[in-house]
């Protein structure tokens, strides 16, 4: 092993970094495809059914049969759509949500770019992914798609103004914009405790920043077919699977890294036998509950309508979040702990 | 938000925004065309399309001897079939003048209620997926299974149970069945419970429902609503009660009634119609008298198959009544039941031959699809969805 690891490093940093790129990718894709099988499973188990069962011991090889079958179906594009556009929106859509990806600390040290804005980076790629949805439902030429783009971009930019304010207190206690500093920063937990609703708000958001319920407005299928989404068949369709996919777990990983400790132990408990388990297990097992917490919120509420969304967006959370950065703010200033950088 | 007040746009420049609603859509009900005309996302004009799933079944009536012509009703309403056939059966009955056996008429009742409970899993739960709450239908199709096992163990189908026929009902309750039904009536009350903490008090539940698709008294009773879409409106009426059939005057129920008259009450009035149904299977499963199942009329009913065996003149009764069927003397009748979506009519025009001269069906949802561009107008897309949800169509009778 030890020997494996030292000709791993000693391959040229260019082609190392590439292989790593690469195998990191597969790993998401991996992820993704048992995200999908985990959520029919819960979801199967929350309406008393049993999920796949059939492909496979208990259905694990599910995901790749489904990946089997997108894959050889046509590619159909409607006769009255922009084509350049509606192939490069569920590419744009796929990149964003991969691309991410450079700035999260799966381990101690184990981030491709260990970048002093990566907060702010994350926050730029995420808000770039409205450009994908708006691609894709107005090249598409179909009304329902139409009108789930225009739900899709007003909701993603709402949402993303308190989670933008959310973020700054994380960074008022910090100090940083680099991720890895976040994790590591040490708060006490009073001040923890004083974060709790602003991880609430996070988590909300995040499900509206993902198009999840209930927030899936733009793919609501109940009013819109599949929103944005609706004319696409075959691989195209299977790229926003994907994006829609990885940004679930993106956010999960973002929400595990701003308030949960990332790679560290639950509650900062940096005691013997919760240390012996390697930092990546414990940035999985935290991002697969916060995962688990989105598809138990899909079993179990209805959607919302369009307006109480935005209502919800502007009337309750930004409000909300301003009022608690002040509070944070003032706490911070009250008890000296403000981070100031020499 | 809700402004009802909107106005047509007058520049000729500018269209509304049309979208087709279904009929191939996952949430239009059955084969429902809606051509919606939208300003953005508020509904300016709803103008439904129907006849999608027409078959001329009362045509195909007229063509049919009496007794053929039952399996017709089941799939009228096919999500209540029972409660159909018992219209017609009892038109058939006032024609003909007979009644049906106290047993019969008791486990008509039984069913029809049974068939109540079966509807109203069925639009609740489908109601719950319109407005996004995919787990109640799940959990609504579980308990449904169990009913159309009922079904199944007395009729034979699970569905098309053509089980009510004019006289009584086909065959006796298998052994056991009535046991494992009261079983059910004891365990059915949980599950309820169950039902409404995921939709009852939610609260984007009550959000997407409340003050949605309000129809106050008068307009309920102008464009002529029936069953729960008018009690919802606070209007208690029930042709149970009114004129009761059968041996629903011994029943000991209430008729719930809703005061608001939008999407919530009209669920709330369907959820609390299944408990009143169940304590009135309850009241059926005790007092259920033993006795014949059909009339013994053997001019009407057909006779036992082992008397068939053994008796010449049984087996002369079969070979007419399954070819030629029955006369009905001259007449006619406008039978109505309240059926779990309103009141259910046949009109019945007999001219004393074996088949009907006409027979014309009141469908319940007709005139509750008609209210749809009232109730919708000026709400919003979301809201649209919600309220077709909430008025229980199903095409098989609409478009007969």
């Amino acid at each position: 092993m030890a020997e494996l690891l030292d000709l791993f490093w000693a391959i040229p940093t260019g082609l190392r970094l590439t292989l790593e790129i690469v195998l990191t990718v597969l790993a998401l894709l991996g992820c993704f495809a048992y995200v999908t099988y985990a959520e029919r499973k819960v979801l199967g188990a929350i309406q008393l059914r049993q999920g796949p069962i059939m492909v496979g011991p208990f259905g694990l090889l599910q995901p790749i049969a489904d990946g089997v079958k997108l894959l050889s179906k046509e590619t159909i594009i409607p006769a009255g759509a922009n084509r350049v556009l509606f192939v490069l929106a569920p590419m744009v859509m796929l990149t964003l949500a991969l691309i991410a990806w450079a700035v999260i600390p799966f381990d101690a040290g184990a981030v491709f770019a260990n970048i002093n804005v990566g907060v702010l980076y994350l926050f730029a790629v995420s808000s770039l992914g409205v450009y994908g949805v708006i691609m894709a439902g107005w090249s598409s030429n179909s009304k329902y798609a139409f009108l789930g783009a225009m739900r899709s971009a007003a909701q993603m930019v709402s949402y993303e103004v308190s989670m933008g304010l959310v973020i700054v207190t994380q960074l008022l206690i910090v100090g940083s914009l680099n991720l890895t500093e976040i994790v590591e920063h040490r708060s006490p937990v009073w001040l923890w405790i004083l974060q709790l609703p602003m991880l609430v708000i996070f988590f909300i958001s995040a499900l509206a920043e993902t198009n999840r319920a209930p927030f899936d407005l733009p793919e609501g299928e109940s009013e819109l077919v599949g929103g944005f989404n609706t004319e696409y068949s075959s691989m195209t369709f299977a790229l926003f699977f994907i994006a829609e996919y990885l940004n679930m777990i993106l956010m999960s990983a973002i929400t595990t890294v701003l308030f949960l400790g990332g790679y560290l132990p639950p509650f900062g408990l940096m005691i013997a036998p919760l240390t012996w388990i390697p930092g990546i297990l414990w940035f999985a097992l935290k991002v697969a509950f916060l995962l688990f917490v989105f598809i138990w919120v899909r079993g179990t509420v209805p959607r919302y309508r369009y307006d109480q969304l935005m209502r919800l967006g502007w009337k309750i959370f930004l409000p909300f979040s301003l009022i608690w950065v002040l509070v944070i703010a003032g706490t911070l200033m009250a008890t000296g702990m403000l981070p100031v950088r020499s | 938000m809700t402004d009802s007040n909107v106005q047509p746009a007058t520049d000729p420049r500018i269209r509304p925004y049309t979208i087709n609603f279904g009929p191939q859509h996952p949430a239009a009900h059955g084969v429902l065309r809606l051509v919606l005309e939208m300003d953005g996302e508020i509904v300016e004009r709803a103008d439904p399309h129907i006849g999608l799933l027409h078959r001329g079944t009362e045509k195909l009536i007229e063509h049919k001897t009496y007794m053929q012509a039952v399996p017709y009703f089941d799939r009228l309403d096919y999500v209540s079939p029972m409660c159909e056939e018992h219209a017609f059966a009892l038109a058939v009955e006032k024609l003909l003048g007979i009644t049906a056996p106290p047993r019969a008429q008791y486990i008509r009742v039984l069913f029809a209620e049974l068939t109540r409970v079966l509807n109203h899993l069925l639009n609740l739960t489908t109601f719950g997926l319109d407005v996004g709450a995919i787990t109640p239908a799940l959990w609504g199709f579980e308990e449904r299974e169990k009913l159309m096992e009922f079904h199944e163990r007395a009729s034979g189908a699970r569905l098309h149970a053509n089980y009510f026929r004019p006289g009584g009902v086909a065959f006796d309750l298998p052994a056991g069945l009535a046991d494992d039904i009261w079983e059910y009536t004891e365990s059915f009350p949980k599950f309820v419970s169950e039902l409404e903490t995921l939709l009852t008090e939610n609260r984007i539940f009550k959000q997407r429902t409340v003050d949605i698709g309000i129809v106050d008294r008068d307009t309920a009773l102008a464009y002529g609503f029936t069953g729960p879409m008018l009690r919802a409106s606070g209007v208690a009426w029930d042709l149970r009660k009114a004129q009761p059939y059968d041996v629903y005057d011994q029943m000991e129920f209430e008729i719930p009634v809703g005061l608001t008259g939008d999407c919530w009450a009209r669920y709330l009035v369907r959820m609390e119609e299944m408990k009143q149904s169940v304590k009135i299977m309850r009241q059926c499963l005790s007092r259920l008298p033993d006795g014949p199942v059909k009339v013994d009329d053997r001019k009407v009913s057909p006779p036992p198959r082992a008397e068939m065996k053994r008796s010449m003149e049984a087996l002369i009764h079969h070979f007419k009544l399954y070819t030629e069927g029955y006369h009905v003397p001259a007449g006619e009748t406008y039978t109505v039941v309240e059926t779990p979506k309103g009141e259910f009519g046949v009109f019945l025009v007999s001219d004393g031959t074996n088949k009907p001269y006409r027979c014309h069906i009141r469908a319940t949802g007709i005139p509750h699809l008609a209210a749809t561009d009232m109730m919708t107008r000026g709400h919003m897309l979301a809201d649209a969805v919600a309220i077709v949800g909430s008025l229980d169509v199903v095409f098989g009778e609409i478009d007969r």
